[in-house]
């Protein structure tokens, strides 16, 4: 849990927390429908709010198919050291990379993020998968995608889309990793920019 | 400082006469100085006081101090053999600046100084720079290898007249032959100068031993090597009835020791440098070889007794070890740099700063540690003499007020190696007078002194004073 | 975080960072491709005054698998033959492209020398420096101890530290740089360090270190210890009459088969042994306790590289003129 301080900004609640769960509940059997069913499927949450947006989509896709163990489906994949930007920020210290058990070779991986944006968090996270193993098919879920790409990448299954002007910020909060004035808190926000 | 020029100003005939000048700190008066000595002394002297056939150059002295020119018992000019780090004449010509009128030489030139012929060369390069006395110090061993004794004697009889004698840069270990030294050289008023350092207690040293070089990795130098070497040789001069002289005392042991050597009446005088005075060895932990020196920075504690040594006469004079190196032997690792750090240029503001801004000491103390008792311990007659009527004119005027900020680049030594540099410290000579010649006038460099002899050997050379 | 030159005065944060991300770069090395693109295009010269070839293999290692070109330098010259000077010779690394320098040398303070002045602009790494410090090789120990320490608590090792743990060093301190780095670094871990050794192999100075001193390693054992640090004694220290013979220091100071038995019978069944390498098997050693199964000594290399490779990343791939702030999302 890491607790977020939060100064107040000019902000607009986008999706609520119920609205995140019935996001969830439709990607998780998009998901299912895309794969026509649970077989060799793999989800790789992209640290940090990724992690735990795959892990609820495994519960779920659990709850639709019992033949899946969600946590055995789950796994975490850190794209810190595949980023193309790295020596124009300070040093980011990498997160875990932890596959699930029977690996990815062959399995349909679906990489979960919370935001797409310009597309180069996914294209590191190809390059890391590829350095780990050979996956059958990679597809991409996202809680948001805000438009502005910058590479051609798009995602396979889309939570909401949001327009956005540049010069806004997407917030996404989660109770797994955020919390406002000792409160868990899920949502998405669009803060003005400056 | 005003100058009124009213002559030609050439050496020696010239005559100066300085208005106001406190004298040794105390109440003002004026100074003429004619034909290399104080003419006269008194209030408001007047020009027409002068009977000069030439001209009168006034010099404007108030707020000034005037001090007798100061006397460095331990200075090396490298030359002959390292002119790439110093030369007689750059030397010289820092000590000018910084207020000396006579430093001995240390032997450790290459050729080293062990025969009357390389002293008495010395000596030559002495008088033909002519900006201070230059007294070469004899080695007291052949070669410095502490062996055997070199021949004393005839360095002290040879026109250099030597009566230093030292191996400094390393220590007459030997007790034997320690003791030999000291015996033989009662024999024309001869003095050895002791660099007090227990060769095998040293070996491979590079900084104090002691806290901070158990975090550094840096092979300790311990106090007790430098004590237990003056603890046998007081002894020694005690058994043997003659005068020592110990080199840059640098521990608070070694203070100790002299008192008590003192104290028994035995005639040990001793030395300590400025930067001794002021720098501890927490300045070791950059690994900056500027602060490398033998003997090394000590603690705080060993500064703070050698201060008040120094203050209670224990400790007898400033010495400034003034040791330049080429900029090579400093800019490296610090166990390949070379030891030592420039002084001539600095010693009189490092030790204003130290003692008498502290209250230590008083300017008329500063005289007696720079000037007096430095002098009497290289027997030279005329220098440290009271700035009385009828005295060889070897004196300084100081603005204690000044502040300056050290820079090693703009120094007239070509060692670039202090310490200090960068740091603002207070007091600024004014002007040198070396046999009533200026050296230094306004805070720069005037003329040398010229020889009446070399002089009229030099023919015609009369009047045209060597330009800087 | 500029150039890693000392244990000394790395702070907490620094070295619990470091030790997490060599976590993160162990993992590379069980995979199929033990690659990461992170360093690509940079260049790491290893500038070696002593001869190492372990240490440089290892940090050679680590640059490689971050995908770092690597120059290796060995220069010229010692206390005794004085090859080009160190300034000349790190100039013209600078001038070659140079974005970190490795550099193991004889003369304490010379890594400091090169990140003090202006010779270089490079990152500089202090692979060992005479007697003063050898950071790498006291995090690859702390993070062979960590990784000990939370695997016998049942915690995950990411984020933690030595906190309680005790830890014996036994040898030649005065002169050793590891000794020096691992007394900081573990303080700084929360460890409790004993170091043992003869007097005359003890720094004046060493009462005001943040540890215990014994002169007996019986009793230091039986006081208990988690992990015991065997650091190497040259045999020829007795001409200078350091101790008397190898005989009488390994009798008194080696840890020998006796002292590996009195573990078991003291019931310290968890405690590690540990060295640096390379190891005098006999002198401060016994064959059979360095070929323990409490002994660590192979992990302890493969740990070299992971904390090598994490060092460089941290040094590296950032932009080095901010210090490194707390991490920061953009997508």
């Amino acid at each position: 849990m890491t607790p977020v301080t939060q100064a107040p900004v000019p902000a607009r609640v986008v999706l609520n927390q119920a609205d995140i769960d019935r996001a969830l509940t439709r990607i998780a059997h998009e998901i299912l429908e895309a794969n026509k069913g649970s077989q060799d499927l793999v989800l790789l949450g992209i640290p940090r709010r990724g992690y735990p947006l795959a892990v609820r989509l495994a519960q779920k896709i659990a709850a639709a198919d019992s033949a899946v163990d969600a946590s055995a489906i789950v796994g975490q994949l850190d794209v810190t050291m595949f980023r193309d930007d790295l020596s124009h920020h300070p040093t980011r210290p990498p997160h875990r990379t932890q596959l699930p058990l029977t690996g990815i070779d062959n399995k349909v991986v679906v990489l979960i993020d919370d935001v797409l944006y310009s597309g180069r968090t996914i294209r590191a996270a190809l390059d890391a998968l590829v350095d780990l193993g050979r996956p059958r098919i990679v597809r991409l879920a996202v809680l948001v995608d805000r438009g502005h790409r910058e590479l051609p990448i798009r995602a396979d299954h889309v939570g909401k889309n949001l327009p956005t002007s540049s010069s806004e910020k997407v917030r996404v909060r989660l109770e797994e990793t955020d919390v406002i004035d000792g409160q868990p808190v899920n949502e998405v926000v669009i803060e003005a920019g400056a | 400082m005003a100058e009124q020029k009213s002559g030609n100003g050439t050496n020696g005939n010239g005559a100066y006469l300085i208005r106001g000048a406190a004298i040794l700190g105390g109440d003002a008066a004026d100074l003429l100085i004619r034909d290399g000595v104080i003419a006269a002394r008194g209030a408001n002297l007047s020009q027409t006081d002068t009977d000069a056939a030439d001209g009168v150059t006034i010099i404007d002295a108030d707020g000034l101090i005037a001090l007798p020119g100061m006397v460095d018992v331990h200075t090396h000019l490298r030359e002959p053999g390292r002119e790439d780090a110093e030369t007689v004449e750059t030397g010289t010509r820092a000590a000018a600046l910084g207020g000396f009128t006579a430093v001995h030489a240390m032997a450790n030139s290459t050729p080293v100084a062990d025969t009357a012929g390389v002293v008495e060369q010395v000596y030559s390069l002495g008088r033909a720079a002519g900006w201070v006395d230059v007294r070469p110090v004899g080695a007291v061993t052949v070669g410095l290898a502490g062996e055997q004794l070199a021949e004393l004697g005839a360095m002290a009889d040879s026109r250099a007249r030597v009566r230093m004698f030292s191996d400094d840069g390393i220590c007459v270990h030997d007790p034997v032959l320690m003791r030999r030294a000291l015996e033989y050289v009662k024999a024309f008023d001869g003095v050895v100068a002791q660099h007090a350092q227990e060769p095998r207690l040293t070996a491979g040293a590079q900084m104090n031993e002691g806290e901070v070089s158990a975090v550094l990795g840096l092979t300790g130098w311990p106090a007790v090597a430098e004590e237990s070497i003056i603890a046998r040789d007081v002894l020694l001069a005690q058994h043997v009835g003659s005068r020592l002289h110990v080199c840059h005392v640098s521990t608070a042991g070694s203070v100790e020791i002299i008192r008590w050597a003192k104290g028994r009446g035995i005639n040990v005088t001793a030395e300590v440098t400025p930067h001794h005075l002021l720098l501890t060895d927490e300045l070791v932990r950059s690994y900056d070889p500027v602060y490398k020196v033998n003997p090394p920075l000590r603690t705080d504690a060993d500064v703070r007794a050698l201060r008040e040594a120094l203050a209670d006469g224990t400790i007898d004079v400033v010495g400034t070890d003034h040791a330049p190196h080429p900029s090579e032997h400093k800019e490296c690792e610090w166990a390949q740099a070379a030891m030592g750090m420039t002084g001539l240029e600095t010693a009189l503001s490092v030790v204003q700063h130290a003692m008498i801004e502290t209250g230590l000491m008083t300017w008329a103390d500063f005289a007696r540690a720079t000037s007096t008792a430095p002098a009497a311990i290289g027997r030279l007659a005329d220098q440290g003499r009271p700035l009385e009527e009828g005295e060889p004119a070897n004196l300084i005027l100081v603005d204690p007020a000044a502040r300056w900020t050290v820079d090693p680049s703009a120094m007239a030594t070509m060692g670039r190696n202090s310490p200090f540099r960068g740091m603002e410290l207070p007091g600024k000579v004014r002007a040198t007078f070396f046999k009533g010649h200026p050296t230094v006038l306004d805070g720069s460099l005037n003329t040398p002194y010229r020889y009446p002899s070399d002089a009229a050997a030099a023919g015609t050379a009369a009047g045209t004073a060597a330009t800087i | 975080m500029k150039h890693l030159l000392s244990t000394e005065d790395l702070s907490l944060t620094n070295a619990v960072r470091i030790l997490d991300t060599a976590e993160e770069m162990s993992a590379v090395g069980d995979r199929e491709v033990k690659k990461l693109p992170a360093l690509r295009g940079r260049t790491v010269v290893n500038l070696f005054f002593e001869d190492s070839t372990r240490t440089r293999i290892s940090f050679e290692a680590a640059a490689k698998r971050l995908s770092a070109d690597v120059i290796n330098f060995a220069a010229k010259g010692s206390s005794v033959s004085k090859g080009e000077s160190l300034k000349d010779t790190a100039q013209t690394l600078s001038a070659m492209g140079a974005d970190a320098v490795v550099i193991r040398h004889w003369a304490s303070g010379a890594p400091h020398r090169l990140a003090a002045t202006d010779w270089i602009d490079a990152a500089v790494v202090n692979a060992g420096d005479g007697t003063h410090e050898h950071p790498t090789q006291a995090l690859l120990d702390a993070f062979t101890m960590r990784r000990h320490w939370t695997k016998l608590s049942g915690l995950p090792s990411a984020g933690a530290d030595l906190k309680g743990m005790r830890v014996a060093i036994a040898g030649d301190v005065l002169h050793s740089r590891v000794a020096r780095s691992n007394v900081w670094l573990l303080r700084t871990l929360g460890a409790e360090v004993t170091l043992v050794a003869p007097p005359t192999l003890l720094p004046i100075g060493v009462e005001k270190w943040p540890c215990k001193v014994s002169y007996n390693m019986d009793e230091t054992l039986e006081h208990g210890v988690d992990a015991v640090m065997m650091l190497r004694v040259q045999g020829e220290r007795m001409n200078a009459s350091f101790f008397p013979s190898t005989r009488e220091y390994s009798r008194r100071w080696g840890f020998d088969d006796t002292r590996l038995r009195a573990l078991d019978s003291l019931g310290l069944k968890d405690t590690i042994i540990m060295h640096p390498g390379p190891m005098n098997r006999g002198l401060e050693i016994s064959a059979a306790a360095a070929d323990s199964p409490r002994s660590t000594v192979l992990a302890q290399v493969r740990n070299g590289v992971s904390i090598r490779m994490a060092a460089l990343y941290l040094l590296l791939s950032g932009d080095t003129r901010e210090p490194a702030a707390t991490l920061k999302e953009s997508k």
